[in-house]
């Protein structure tokens, strides 16, 4: 039996044999909407790279993750109460008085960090391999779209608990717009509701978190997977798949994401899921890195805590910004470090896509990246005293050498022959 | 039914493997994510400060006259506690006939008010003041002919209509199918009413 | 170690025995006295090191913390987060020694545990009202808490008489010295570089006891281990129940992983 589908292909769909009724309603179905169809382009009949390696892990993981914080989420709400006299004893119901509420909450604050790991390492890999050259430039600037939007959702999820580390965290970040020149003091005013952190930024934060950044979230994600869909994933060789094909139009070096990347992808949710519940029954704190000492004190505006740092995925940018001597110039170099990532696709100017070809200038300059980044998110966490200040200038201008120099030493790095097809060994 | 097939490599496939493998794996998945589904299920239980605040309730009945009837709160609910004189006692028997449940088989009361005074002793009447039909509070009518001449007393729901004896059992002609709910209570001292527990220990 | 094996009869070959055995008892038990500077009668020289070592597991210790928590800390701190009940099935106090024993009188074993002294007098006595207590071993530490607690010592220039390693010029008069006994700090004199120029300045150097308590020093620390354990405790109540229920889950998930890997390695035969 032939059906016309809602967007006027035909699909031949059974009508007799075993399981009538569920063809016939299948059918049915599909007369009406494009299910079958849309599981075929986005599935069955949607070829990846065959080499993808456990770099390609962290897209879908990253979706799990922001499935795991949406679900854990709605539920925290149904228990927490935003304002400023309500907010910490809330979050202490939860712990104690709420069945498993202590299950849900932690597994919400451990979500957090593991989406920048995830996060983190998604975008390592587009440096590893070129993904973000063309014609994946929109894609990689959806993808930041996303990390501006997650780091937003993730410093106003961090205010709502109201402990003191929650109150001075948002007093240090939101003072940081104070430095626009001309309208600053009067946007702080305007972002906070009131003449300090108050019960006002509290509860607007807190629509914000629940309502209006996951819907934008979820919306960009969207955006990025249609983008993804369109050009199809690059692949650690950084060859296109698809300009070798077969008869069919198949790629040679291709195989169906399902079944194919489904059942691996599931192995790798698997592993996370295990990471996970090791930190959430176990080190939910993670020594402070996760859920910060500070925190379990209510927030107290005549009280700062002694060492007043951001969470741990923040802190490279809070390095750079205390690197800086002046106030103005150190919030501005903030802005730049992350706002460098979108001009990537055009600063890199290599012939090759894939780092497994570049030459030894661009394999130095990314692992003198790593070691800056993760060396002033460490230097972050510390005290800005001494040492740690002459370390973390000479990082930061090696970070943002990184991204400034990179159209030069793209050029002159001597990089190796591509090859044709994909290097793929089977396992 | 094919167990194995080629691939386009050429290769055998044992595909009975492949699906026992995968069923396996899926059904695991499976009881997995209902284990997972439990504690956000649980969250909605009463928590603590709910079940604190819904602890048994004490009443000095030694405040109660004779034929009035006082309503403290248990569990958010209204409970109708009744000092019934003798006349009272005397006017639940003799309407069996016009009651849908007069021996309560189908409603709901702890067994030691499974009779038809519907409670532990003649004296004191305790119910969930809460109509079985809808959940309007019923009005106390307990003088008779109050409400028409045949009236032997009782409550009466001003929502639609629902009408029940001096012992909460419901007349024919109600909306109401089942009696007033009697709640567990025990007697710790003979002037003390505790609301909320009894033998059994405090209601689940 | 303090004991009597330690100081005394350690040259001969039974001394040698008798102190591994002593050694080993100390090592076992789970009351444990400041590391090795005491022996050489240097009492608190090494107190930023003392760490507290909570096990919270220790259904035993958390009893006896509850308890000292009640007779000495519930006077001016409370644990507003806490529900006597929680605690008393939590550390599995039956019911009724529960209401005679650690629930003050007029008070539910519903009730949060609250403290008696009113905070508008504890801030005219104190300076500042007593913090609530049902979160301080998260804020600030099991470390920072068992060493406050072991680290007052007599000062008469402050107005409560005693003054803390830990906390300096904290406002917490030394509540516990009738356990623990009076105790002094001694000072030795260090020279240091100040801006080029050589100070001398007084560098706290170890304790020195002025009279006993109703504890011998060895009990003190079990006590003081003990009230930390319940602190602990109280800080996140859900800890040992957590820690149960963890093992299944990543057994399980490890379980579901290995499945899906060996699924996972089954489909991927096909491609080549």
């Amino acid at each position: 039996m032939t059906v016309k589908t809602a967007t006027g292909t035909a699909a031949t769909l059974p009508k007799t044999g075993p399981g009538g009724a569920g063809r016939r309603f299948w059918a049915w179905l599909n007369e009406r909407m494009p299910v079958e169809e849309f599981i075929s382009s986005q599935a069955t009949k949607y070829y990846a790279p065959k080499n993808f390696n456990l770099w390609y892990y962290f897209g879908s993981l990253a979706l799990v993750v922001l499935v795991l914080q949406l679900v854990t989420g709605i539920f925290l709400t149904m228990f927490y109460k935003p304002g400023e006299t309500t907010a910490f004893d809330s979050v202490q119901f939860i712990m104690r008085e709420v069945d498993y509420g202590w299950l849900i909450r932690y597994l919400h604050s451990t979500g957090a960090s593991f989406f920048f790991i995830v996060v983190y390492l998604h975008m390592f890999r587009a440096f590893l391999y070129g993904s973000y050259r063309r014609p994946r430039e929109l894609l990689w600037l959806i993808g930041m779209a996303v990390y501006l939007v997650l780091m937003a959702e993730a410093f106003m999820g961090y205010v709502l608990p109201w402990g003191n580390m929650s109150f001075w965290g948002a007093q240090v970040i939101i003072n940081l717009f104070g430095t626009i020149p001309g309208i600053g003091p009067d946007l702080v005013l305007w972002i906070r509701g009131d003449y300090g952190i108050a019960d006002a930024t509290l509860n607007r934060f807190f629509a914000l978190h629940v309502a209006a950044l996951p819907l934008a979230l979820i919306g960009v994600v969207a955006l990025h997977l249609v983008a993804l869909h369109e050009v199809g994933s690059n692949n650690p060789d950084g060859i296109e798949i698809h300009d070798k094909v077969d008869k069919d139009g198949k790629p040679l070096d291709g195989v169906a994401f399902h079944p194919y990347y489904t059942v691996k992808d599931f192995v790798g949710i698997g592993v996370l899921l295990v990471l996970l519940a090791i930190v959430v029954f176990f080190v939910p704190t993670l020594g402070g890195l996760f859920l910060e000492a500070p925190n379990f004190e209510p927030a107290n505006p005549i009280s700062t805590p002694e060492d007043i740092t951001p969470v741990w995925y923040f802190t490279p940018y809070y390095a750079i910004l205390r690197a800086v001597p002046d106030q103005r110039i150190g919030a501005l170099l903030l802005l730049i470090a992350v706002m460098l990532f979108l001009f990537v696709p055009w600063l890199d100017r290599s012939p090759v896509r894939s780092m497994r070809y570049r030459g030894w200038i661009s394999r130095s300059a990314l692992a003198i990246f790593v070691v800056s980044f993760v060396g002033l998110g460490y230097l972050g966490l510390q005290p800005a005293l001494g040492v740690y200040v002459i370390i973390a200038r000479v990082l930061a201008v090696l970070y943002f050498c990184f991204f400034l120099l990179m159209p030069i030493y793209t050029r002159l790095d001597p990089v190796k022959p591509v090859p044709e097809r994909l290097v793929y060994h089977a396992h | 039914m094919a167990d194995h097939a080629v691939t386009a490599g050429g290769d055998e496939v044992d595909l009975s493997r492949r699906k026992f493998l995968t069923r396996a794996t899926i059904a695991t998945g499976a009881v997995g994510a209902v284990f997972a589904a439990v504690p956000f299920i649980e969250s909605w239980s009463p928590s603590e400060r709910a079940r604190a605040a819904g602890a048994p309730v004490t009443l000095d009945l030694s405040k109660l006259e004779p034929g009035q009837m006082t309503t403290p709160v248990w569990r958010r609910q209204p409970i109708y506690v009744v000092r019934r004189t003798p006349d009272m006692v005397s006017r639940i028997a003799g309407h069996d006939a016009d009651l849908k449940d007069p021996h309560s088989q189908d409603s709901k009361q702890p067994q030691y008010a499974r009779n038809d005074l519907r409670s532990r002793t003649p004296e004191f009447l305790v119910l969930i003041g809460i109509c079985t039909h809808l959940g309007c509070l019923p009005k106390q009518r307990f003088a008779a002919g109050e409400l028409y001449p045949s009236w032997p007393g009782g409550f009466h729901c001003p929502c639609h209509g629902s009408r029940f004896d001096l012992a909460g059992r419901v007349f024919d002609g109600s909306p109401a199918s089942v009696n007033l709910v009697v709640p567990p209570y025990s007697y710790p001292k003979e002037t003390l009413l505790l609301i909320g527990a009894d033998e059994k220990g405090v209601a689940s | 170690m303090r004991t009597e094996a330690a100081h005394g009869c350690v040259a001969g070959r039974t001394g040698r025995v008798f102190l591994a055995l002593a050694l080993l008892a100390a090592a076992c038990s789970p009351v444990r006295v400041p590391a090795a500077e005491e022996a050489e009668g240097k009492f608190g020289a090494d107190w930023e090191h003392w760490r507290a070592d909570t096990r919270v597991a220790d259904r035993a210790s958390l009893q006896r913390g509850a308890r000292n928590f009640a007779g000495y800390c519930l006077g001016c701190h409370s644990l507003k987060y806490e529900r006597w009940a929680r605690l008393g099935a939590d550390l599995a106090v039956p019911e009724q020694l529960l209401q005679q024993d650690l629930v003050p009188p007029g008070r539910k074993a519903s009730d949060y545990i609250a403290t008696s002294m009113p905070a508008a007098d504890a801030e005219t006595w104190f300076g500042k009202v007593p913090p609530d207590l049902s979160l301080m071993v998260r804020a600030r530490g099991a470390d920072y808490i068992y060493q406050f607690l072991t680290t007052f010592y007599v000062d008469p220039s402050r107005q409560t008489g005693a003054n803390n390693l830990r906390l300096p010029t904290t406002a917490m008069p030394d509540v516990l010295s009738e356990v623990e006994g009076l105790k002094k700090a001694v000072y030795r004199t260090e020279t240091v570089t100040v801006e080029g120029k050589p100070q001398s300045e007084q560098v706290f150097d170890h304790f020195e006891m002025l009279a006993p308590g109703r504890l011998s020093l060895a009990e003190y620390d079990g006590f003081v281990r003990d009230t930390v354990n319940f602190l602990d405790y109280v800080s996140d109540p859900s800890q040992t129940q957590r820690h149960q229920l963890g093992v299944w889950v990543v057994l399980f998930l490890l379980l579901f992983t290995w499945l899906a890997w060996l699924v996972k390695r089954e489909y991927w035969k096909d491609v080549h």
